[in-house]
């Protein structure tokens, strides 16, 4: 099927024919290779530095924020001064300010979330790897490629400039919600607020042409050969998040502008009639509704949780199979169970807001659906599990951090069920609970896939393996880390702290202990705090890892150096502009590995014969 | 039973009528929660061991056959269905389409959230609600009661997070909304947990069971003060409570604003 696909394309892989840059022909100057590259493997590399850094600044302000709420009304060493430095008042005498350690969240979660976590997964991996796995010489539109990096790019920044704009980076939530996100900083019309719609205008458009270029490609581009059912896992897993991208965020676009609106020419499309806002009426017009702000939000939102998972699914399936030496388990129901949740995703976004003052219809159709979605996910995971029984495991460092995702994710995903049911999210709403879960999704879930991812296909990408021992000891670093960061969260939360205290909850916890309160939760914030230094310094290894194995890691003597099956590992190394020498054809499914009377316990998708 | 185990892992203990259910709930999902997490974690420890290289050198390339893991995903399945239709749409059922009736004599308690404070407010002896205008809303008067009007003479009036009180065993129901931002109006110990959101006004009602000075936790984001938006509230006897209504009544809270 996919032959007259590609039957039309020029045989860019021979070296030939460029008909769309003349500069290939010459070796490209500074710029145009590493700033305006239309190369799918350098943009890709472009998306995964940027977003490493924004991952690190992220941390860097949780940690901030977790040091403030342990102690609260100290200064904070070091950083105190020279937050103060920077930031001014906000940070006066060292401390941060109720204001300050409220942007530090807002930010923290859009960052994590907009400019770390979903560019890596998706636009750094998605346009690293896709192209090469599926046997296409590039992305389908090089240069809409292009575009969406330098919007991603300008969006971030334009984030960052929030921070030095009267009172401060935004600072209601990554949630924005209004009215708080309009009446916060009233007095100034372009205040962090209006920084973080603008900025989140530029990044959705980003996303959007990034992911209209995914489904191109993935429906375009592929090799003579590669069926839909012979596509890699991590393949399927990208060209689904590229529809709940592209098809979820235009309603949070819409919603961006008219929040702009409200915010700078004091429209009413989030304001109710009648708002009191420091003991005087607020002089806007009203008669909007700040529900609806919610629903649009997490019309995108509660995809954009999928967004953060199944790449991540994609990534360990590749990692799992590849290191088990065998076949996924159940290849067709992960696929099947990817394109349901891909589905329902659409249909579950107003769990989050239980609370609100919904009937017992809605809730009840939103909790079925929110049930129904638990079931793919459940049979992705078991099937990621099945797969590893009769395998030759190695535990090669992605391999440690592909096997940890399963256990860790699954706690993320099943303390999600409590929250879904909405009885008992009457009680766990907004409370420490939810921040163990989600960040049990994305940390020791999302970000170990990631790790995995880095450390997987590092080799292809700069010919040099990453060190394997300061690997092990960022992998056990980590994860003993991220539990201990993580766990007491989920006692937190039953002891009834809620979130987004910028006093970390002491006013519930303090002296005058209430009916039900228990000041011992408040020791456990200092717990958090010390296991969060360290898995701090245990990120630094992979720092120092990932820049000195660029230069001077062990080389690879292979293309594939992990004895890998899919078109990836076929590439020169690393690969090329135009990716494959010879145009690749693929004979077979994605993992045969130890296939019965093959010469050897993998064989390549595009090899012809097993026992060749 | 589900009381302590959810005491071991740090729950409030619940102080409403209702509060047994939400807890029954949240354990019977934990149950299932452990028994999957405990089902996979044996499985995977078990084949990490197994199969590792130097235990399983050649790997076996059909792998695990049969059809347990399907009867088990059904089986899940089944179960959430059970917890959904059994548990959660009847408590969810109960809690907004069940308010009490004239005939329960219920407490009725408006709740104003502001920035960053919660206010109460009950109609006074005559059991009417004094007369509210929006135009005289103020930091001080957030129901922007009308000092002018006869019913509002003897309104009770708990502003600016001046505790309150309610008696135990009668049916409360708060009304509940805010007149800045959306703050969330929850009572953690009576399992009431509801979103104060301006331009809405969202009945809640429990019955508590338990007396004693309890918390009221702002779980919205407001603002700068959120942290700070603590309220408190006693529940106490009928006596004591009626007590505590006739001197607030006699006090007024409607004439202080003119």
């Amino acid at each position: 099927m996919s032959a007259t696909h590609t039957s039309t394309l020029p045989q860019h892989g021979q070296g030939h024919s460029h008909s769309h840059d003349a500069h290939d022909h010459h070796e490209p100057n500074f710029w145009h290779k590493y700033v305006f590259s239309t190369d799918h493997k350098v943009i890709g590399v472009q998306y995964a530095m940027s977003a490493l850094s924004f991952l690190f600044f992220g941390f860097l302000l949780m940690l901030c924020m977790r040091y403030q709420i342990s102690h609260p009304g100290e200064a904070i060493p070091i950083v105190g001064s020279l937050m103060e430095r920077v930031l001014g008042e906000a940070a006066s005498g060292g401390k941060m300010s109720a204001d300050l350690y409220n942007s530090f969240g807002a930010m923290h979660g859009n960052i994590m979330v907009f400019l770390a976590i979903v560019p890596l997964v998706f636009a750094a991996f998605g346009n690293y790897v896709v192209p090469l796995q599926i046997g296409a010489i590039d992305m389908a539109f090089p240069r809409v490629n292009m575009a969406s990096y330098h919007c991603y790019w300008m969006g971030g920044v334009t984030w960052f400039t929030g921070f030095f704009l009267p009172g401060g980076a935004a600072k209601s939530g990554w949630t924005s919600y209004s009215p708080l996100a309009t009446v916060a900083e009233f007095g100034h019309s372009f205040n962090g607020q209006t920084a973080l719609l603008v900025g989140l205008v530029l990044l959705i458009t980003s996303s959007l042409l990034g992911s209209a270029n995914f489904i191109a490609t993935v429906v375009q581009l592929r090799a003579h050969g590669m069926s839909w059912m012979r596509l890699p896992f991590f393949v399927w897993a990208q060209f689904v998040t590229a529809f709940l991208l592209l098809l979820a965020f235009p309603p949070l676009e819409a919603a961006g502008i008219l929040q702009l609106m409200d915010n700078v020419f004091h429209t009413s499309f989030f304001l109710p009639t009648g708002l009191v806002v420091g003991g005087s009426q607020l002089p806007v017009s009203g008669g909007g509704s700040p529900l609806l702000w919610q629903h649009l939000f997490w019309f995108l939102g509660h995809p954009e949780v999928y967004v953060l998972v199944l790449p991540a699914f994609g990534i360990v399936a590749e990692v799992i199979a590849n290191n088990t030496r065998k076949p996924l388990w159940g290849y067709k129901s992960m696929v099947y169970s990817v394109i349901a949740i891909g589905f329902l995703s659409f249909i579950v976004w107003a769990h989050h807001m239980y609370l609100t003052g919904m009937g017992t219809k809605i809730s009840t159709f939103f909790q079925t659906t929110t049930m129904m979605i638990s079931i793919p996910s459940v049979i992705i995971l078991t099937a990621l599990f099945i797969s590893l029984w009769g395998g030759s495991i190695r535990f090669t460092v992605p391999m440690l951090f592909a096997v940890a995702f399963l256990p860790m994710f699954g706690i993320g995903g099943l303390t999600g069920l409590p929250l879904g049911f909405n009885a008992s999210d009457i009680y766990l709403h907004d409370s420490y609970y939810v921040i163990g879960h989600f960040h049990y999704v994305v940390a020791p879930g999302t970000m170990f896939a990631l790790f995995a991812g880095v450390y997987f296909w590092f080799p292809k990408a700069t010919g040099r393996m990453m060190n394997e021992f300061l690997g092990k000891v960022h992998f056990w670093g980590s994860l003993v880390c991220m539990n201990m960061v993580f766990a007491p969260m989920f006692v937190q939360g039953f002891k009834g702290m809620s979130r987004r205290m910028s006093d970390g909850g002491a006013i519930y916890f303090g002296k005058d202990v209430a009916y039900g309160a228990d000041p011992g939760v408040l020791k456990l914030n200092n717990m958090i705090l010390a296991s969060a230094l360290l898995l701090f310094v245990f990120q630094l290894p992979f720092i120092f890892n990932f820049f000195w194995s660029i230069w001077n890691g062990r080389k690879v003597t292979s293309d594939n150096p992990w004895d890998a099956t899919t078109l990836d590992w076929a590439t020169p190394t690393p690969p090329p502009h135009g990716n494959f020498l010879k145009e690749p054809i693929v004979y077979r499914g994605p993992y045969e590995y130890s296939v019965p009377g093959a010469s050897r316990d993998f064989t390549p998708q595009d090899q012809k014969d097993p026992k060749g | 039973m589900i009381e302590f185990l959810l005491s071991k892992v740090g729950m409030r203990p619940g102080a409403s009528a209702h509060a047994a259910e939400v807890d029954g709930l949240i354990f019977y999902v934990h149950l299932l929660m452990f028994v999957l997490f405990v089902g996979w974690l044996g499985f995977y420890l078990l084949a990490l061991l197994k199969f590792r290289r130097a235990a399983n050198p050649k790997a076996d390339y059909v792998g695990v056959k049969g059809h347990l893991s399907t009867y088990l995903e059904v089986g899940v399945a089944v179960v959430e269905a059970v917890l959904l239709v059994g548990l959660a749409i009847p408590i969810w059922a109960r809690a907004v389409d069940r308010m009490p009736t004239a005939a329960d004599k219920p407490v009725e308690v408006q709740i104003m959230g502001m920035q960053f404070k919660w206010n109460a407010h009950l109609a006074g002896a005559d059991g009417k609600w004094g007369k509210q205008d929006i135009k005289l809303a103020s930091a001080t008067n957030p129901y922007g009661l009308d000092g002018a009007d006869a019913a509002a003479k003897d309104d009770v009036t708990c502003l600016l997070g001046e505790p309150f009180k309610l008696p135990v065993n009668r049916p409360v129901v708060c009304r509940i909304s805010s007149m800045d931002v959306i703050h969330s109006f929850k009572l953690p110990d009576m399992r009431i947990t509801q979103d104060a959101i301006p331009g809405m006004v969202v009945p809640a009602h429990f019955i508590p069971t338990k007396t004693g000075k309890f918390v009221i936790i702002c779980a919205q984001l407001c603002g700068s003060g959120h942290a700070n938006m603590r309220g408190d509230f006693e529940v106490v006897s009928q006596e004591e409570f009626d007590k505590w209504f006739a001197e607030k009544s006699k006090a007024g809270g409607g004439g202080g604003f003119e």
